[in-house]
């Protein structure tokens, strides 16, 4: 029995990343495509942005359309907000740190339990998410310059804007039950992940 | 973690779904606490124990009534291998990666488990699959011994010294 096409595409694409994927670093990664190249790269390679933002798609379309659709709008907008006041702004790396861990640990909480909030609650996470997120990345894009990290910006809101339409698109049209479930796992380990991460930042963390 | 899958594929629905889901949550747990130093008594005899309970239930098809029976079984052995984990980790490069690999390989373990359990639809899979369980059951029993009595270890500098020719010789 052979896999589905789009299954097989999927996998493809996995594999392409996964090779593809460096170490996190604090700024932003260089592509040598240009600062909307950067930015594109920087979200789909870090996994402190991109665990969230997929957290975040994944619950939104498990609370329906009109949540998916709030967080499409707000995530990206709030996000390159977040950014413009941190490149004017210091940020300690450690509270950027800790809030990744517990937005993964609240967010992979949410969706393991399927919790059923009300819709301006999700786009309340998303306006923090992106909020918080979007401030450490314009921190972090300080020395870049403002042409370039505006540009860059524009790379991660395109970025998240596509993320969160697929994830939220496909959890929001998910035909069975059990594939909900399957949903809710990955949300269980992505609250795992936050746990451990807040654990090793709480010992190790500057 | 094999035997959670094993058993999770034994229990059926909504078991396979649930044990995974409590498994590394509960062990993220375990972690933290090994990670911000607050300890747990008798961890390696927990993890000694946990092959052996988990072995001994799939050798011997258990399947309790209640889920919550399962569930908390593998939590409290869950936060005991997630302990090991917390408190025997070095400092290193990147605390995400290190917690996305720790689920993701706890995660696949139990996948193999679940994915080795599916032998159990056929008759011979299913004495198969119990073999597996009393295997591991006895490697517990081999863990829990070893947890209970310890081998003294040797430092590296006493048996430098050890080696060192006496002085004057």
């Amino acid at each position: 029995m052979r896999a589905p096409r789009q299954c097989r595409k999927g996998a493809r694409l996995f594999l392409v990343f996964a090779l593809g994927a460096t170490t996190t670093e604090a700024h932003l990664v260089t592509t040598g495509l240009g600062p909307v190249y950067d930015g594109i790269g920087h979200l789909l390679l870090s996994l402190d942005d991109v665990l969230p933002v997929v957290g975040l798609a994944l619950f939104a379309g498990l609370r329906g359309p009109k949540a998916g659709r709030l967080t499409l709008l707000f995530l990206p907008l709030i996000w390159i907000a977040g950014a413009i006041a941190g490149l004017a702004n210091h940020g300690q790396p450690i509270l950027g740190q800790i809030f990744t861990a517990c937005s993964f640990l609240v967010l992979g909480i949410l969706i393991a339990a399927d919790w059923e909030l009300p819709t301006v609650v999700v786009a309340a996470l998303a306006v923090l998410v992106g909020g918080v997120h979007g401030f450490f990345n314009g921190v972090a894009m300080r020395g870049a310059g403002l042409r370039p990290a505006l540009l860059q910006l524009t790379g991660i809101a395109v970025m998240l804007f596509i993320l969160v339409a697929v994830i939220s698109g496909f959890v929001v049209s998910l035909p069975r039950a059990w594939m909900r479930i399957v949903i809710r796992v990955v949300g269980s380990w992505i609250a795992a992940i936050g746990l451990l991460s807040l654990g090793w930042s709480l010992r190790f963390g500057q | 973690m094999i035997a959670v899958g094993l058993w999770g594929a034994q229990l059926g629905v909504p078991a396979v779904w649930l044990l995974p889901v409590t498994f590394p949550l509960v062990m993220a747990i375990g972690g933290f606490l090994g990670l911000v130093g607050i300890p747990l008594p008798g961890v390696e005899i927990g993890v000694g124990l946990s092959a052996l309970l988990l072995g001994a239930m799939v050798a011997g098809e258990v399947k309790p009534r209640k889920l919550i029976w399962p569930a908390m079984l593998v939590g409290v052995f869950g936060l005991y291998h997630g302990h090991a984990h917390g408190t025997e980790l070095a400092p290193g490069e990147n605390g995400l990666l290190y917690s996305v690999g720790f689920v993701i390989a706890t995660g696949l373990l139990h996948g193999c488990g679940i994915g080795i359990g599916l032998i159990g639809r056929w008759p011979t899979g299913q004495k198969i699959v119990r073999v597996a369980g009393a295997t591991i059951a006895m490697a517990g029993a081999w863990f829990l011994w070893a947890a209970a009595n310890p081998k003294p270890i040797e430092s590296h500098v006493s048996a430098a010294k050890a080696d060192a020719p006496a002085p004057g010789r």
